[in-house]
């Protein structure tokens, strides 16, 4: 399986891993001027910096404009304001239903992240450390389960849902979320496993402790690390999900962030993107603030989901 | 790597050695220990990706079960549907386009930020943030940013007199389909910069100090150090990528719902289309299920090119 093709580069990758946001190596940049350093590191990356944060700025700006200058570039400034005004975010937080789509986006959220970090942790450790019968296999098929991607399961998990009669309920979302969220939570807790030291387990196991008090007491205490960057990438990966939560809640008020926002915002009116924008500003800040928090985590998960 | 050697039972035949015990047990812990995991991905996973198959067989509708028909729904799709045909057509060219570009542009981010500057740890965090917000919610914004009448970008180039009138980006069939692939190429570039960034810093510098006293030219160091080394990860990193821009629903959904006159439409947004909007579950999960095959092909072309990449460095695993 693909495992074993990809594990040299992968112990490589942790390595770099641990660099990637504390490296301080000069390299050999004593051999380049000012002059071509600019030209050929700072304005790229200046330029492909802008390119990727503009979207954010635009979004914000728009959303805390007042309505006259929404939309006339030419007697004021778009790409600045003066007046901002919190009438959207205002409207959106005690006008809306607004509250209520972010307490379902995390509500669902966190709980499919607590049944996917629970299932996965034991998966992990059954087939890291218990080796048991297939072990190997068992692992194999988690990661093909890793490459289905939802947007092929979605038509016959519909008709299933209603058959288990979850629709149009938060449960239905919890109990999908956890198909996507298993299989990375599980490929990135067996790479963390794997570094502890099995002898601290054969101590454990001399000594008289079963299992599950080794699982507990041992391997969770020491694995803490990539139980949180398992975390806040399950949760990150929840609040983004689109196309289950569309599919599978009809109620307006059962919707979360994402299907709100594109569905119930979108009435005619010209001046509605000063409402759209505080929506979407709003709906992403929870995980930009989440991500400043754990930046690193972030980059070993996500480096940790691909290089098994 | 690290697995560690399960003990060899001993099997000489008379009683069960405490091994032995031990060694059932563990399978039995095992079984136990994959019940959760197993319970949300057989029922949730499993039985819906084979359920899909069959009900992509039969004309079952929303609110109405189906009879087996056996491949006419495929037959209807391929013969008569020009919208699938011209859906299919468009995903193969977005995901190529896309994928491309995503790697060209992450792979040169990546070395760009793998310079020593002052601020390293800040850019690299900042570079990272499109992948962290909601991909709707981006999208939202870039419908904003396109929109027809009022998008900065035209009021941009109309300012230094580029053009003299609004761009129409998510109402000309080719330009929604440039400005859909770019969007999509935003949201890319960043995770794949940061993965490679985490490949490139395994790369001994005492390789780019030999290459450079030898007298490499940046070009030459590129291609006969940094590339080769980097070659697994990038295998792993594009397929993922491939996968997922192939599988793309969301961007798409949230910008332009596969118009106009579905220039647009990707597979999966078409099996939305069809099989939810239109109730036709049968023909949306023939849709659905056509798709397997190309992420099949892409899975095998990545495996067996990693595949051939370890014969080749002759490592043995």
């Amino acid at each position: 399986m693909s495992t074993n093709n990809v594990a040299s580069s992968a112990a490589a990758v942790e390595k770099g891993m641990e660099k990637v946001f504390e490296d301080h190596s000069e390299g050999m940049d004593y051999l380049d001027t000012t002059r071509s350093r600019f030209i050929t590191l700072w304005l790229p990356l200046g330029l492909i910096c802008f390119v990727l944060l503009f979207p954010f700025y635009w979004m914000a700006l728009t959303a805390i404009k007042p309505d006259n200058q929404l939309l006339d570039f030419d007697t004021y400034n778009p790409l600045w304001t003066w007046e901002p005004t919190f009438k959207h975010i205002n409207k959106l937080l005690f006008e809306s239903n607004y509250p209520r789509w972010l307490w379902n986006t995390f509500y669902v959220a966190f709980a499919a992240t607590f049944l996917s970090l629970i299932a996965s942790v034991f998966a992990a450790y059954a087939i890291v450390r218990l080796r048991f019968k297939g072990a190997d296999t068992v692992g194999a098929l988690i990661f093909l389960a890793y490459l289905v991607p939802p947007s092929i399961l979605f038509i016959p998990l519909s008709t299933v849902i209603v058959a288990y009669g979850l629709f149009d309920s938060p449960l239905a979302l919890i109990m999908t979320y956890p198909t996507i969220l298993i299989p990375f939570c599980t490929w990135l807790l067996m790479g963390y496993f794997k570094t502890i030291p099995f002898e601290l387990e054969e101590c454990a196991l001399m000594d008289g402790a079963t299992r599950f008090q080794i699982l507990f007491k041992i391997i969770l205490p020491l694995a803490v690390p990539g139980l949180i960057s398992a975390s806040i990438f399950a949760l990150t990966l929840c609040w983004n999900e689109f196309i289950y939560a569309l599919t599978f809640i009809s109620s307006v008020p059962n919707k979360t962030v994402p299907v709100a926002v594109v569905n119930e915002f979108v009435d005619g009116d010209i001046f509605r993107w000063g409402s759209l924008m505080a929506g979407a500003l709003v709906g992403s800040l929870p995980l930009v603030i989440l991500y400043s928090f754990f930046v690193e985590y972030y980059v070993s998960a996500m480096t940790g989901a691909v290089k098994e | 790597m690290t697995t560690p050697a399960s003990p060899k039972s001993g099997g000489t035949g008379h009683t069960a050695s405490t091994w032995e015990r031990l060694q059932s047990d563990r399978n039995w812990l095992g079984f136990w220990f994959m019940v959760p995991a197993a319970f949300f991905l057989l029922f949730f996973l499993a039985y819906p990706l084979g359920k899909g198959v069959w009900m992509s067989l039969t004309d079952i509708k929303i609110g109405r079960p189906g009879q087996f028909v056996g491949l006419e729904n495929y037959e209807e799709l391929i013969l008569y549907d020009k919208t699938f045909l011209y859906a299919t057509g468009f995903t193969l060219v977005y995901t190529a386009i896309a994928s491309a570009i995503k790697f060209a542009l992450g792979l040169y981010l990546a070395i760009l930020l793998n310079n020593n500057m002052p601020f390293k740890s800040f850019i690299r965090s900042i570079v990272l943030i499109p992948f962290i917000v909601p991909t709707v919610l981006s999208a939202i914004a870039f419908w904003w940013i396109f929109d027809s009448q009022f998008s900065i970008i035209s009021w941009f180039l109309r300012k230094i007199n580029l053009i003299d009138h609004n761009i129409n980006f998510l109402g000309d069939p080719l330009m929604a389909q440039a400005t859909v692939i770019f969007c999509n190429i935003w949201r890319g570039v960043p995770f794949i910069a940061i993965t490679l960034l985490a490949g490139l810093q395994t790369v001994s510098p005492s390789l780019y100090e030999a290459a450079t006293l030898d007298g490499a030219s940046r070009w030459q160091i590129f291609k006969n150090i940094t590339y080769p080394l980097l070659t697994p990860i990038i295998a792993v990193v594009m397929t993922f990528s491939v996968l997922f821009t192939f599988t793309d629903f969301q961007l798409i959904w949230a910008m332009t719902r596969g118009g106009p006159v579905n220039a647009t439409h990707l597979m999966a947004t078409y099996s939305y289309q069809k099989g939810i909007l239109g109730g036709q579950l049968g023909e949306g999960s023939a849709i659905a299920t056509a798709m397997v095959p190309f992420l099949l092909a892409a899975i095998m072309v990545s495996f067996y090119g990693l595949q051939q990449r370890k014969w080749q460095q002759g490592a043995k695993e």
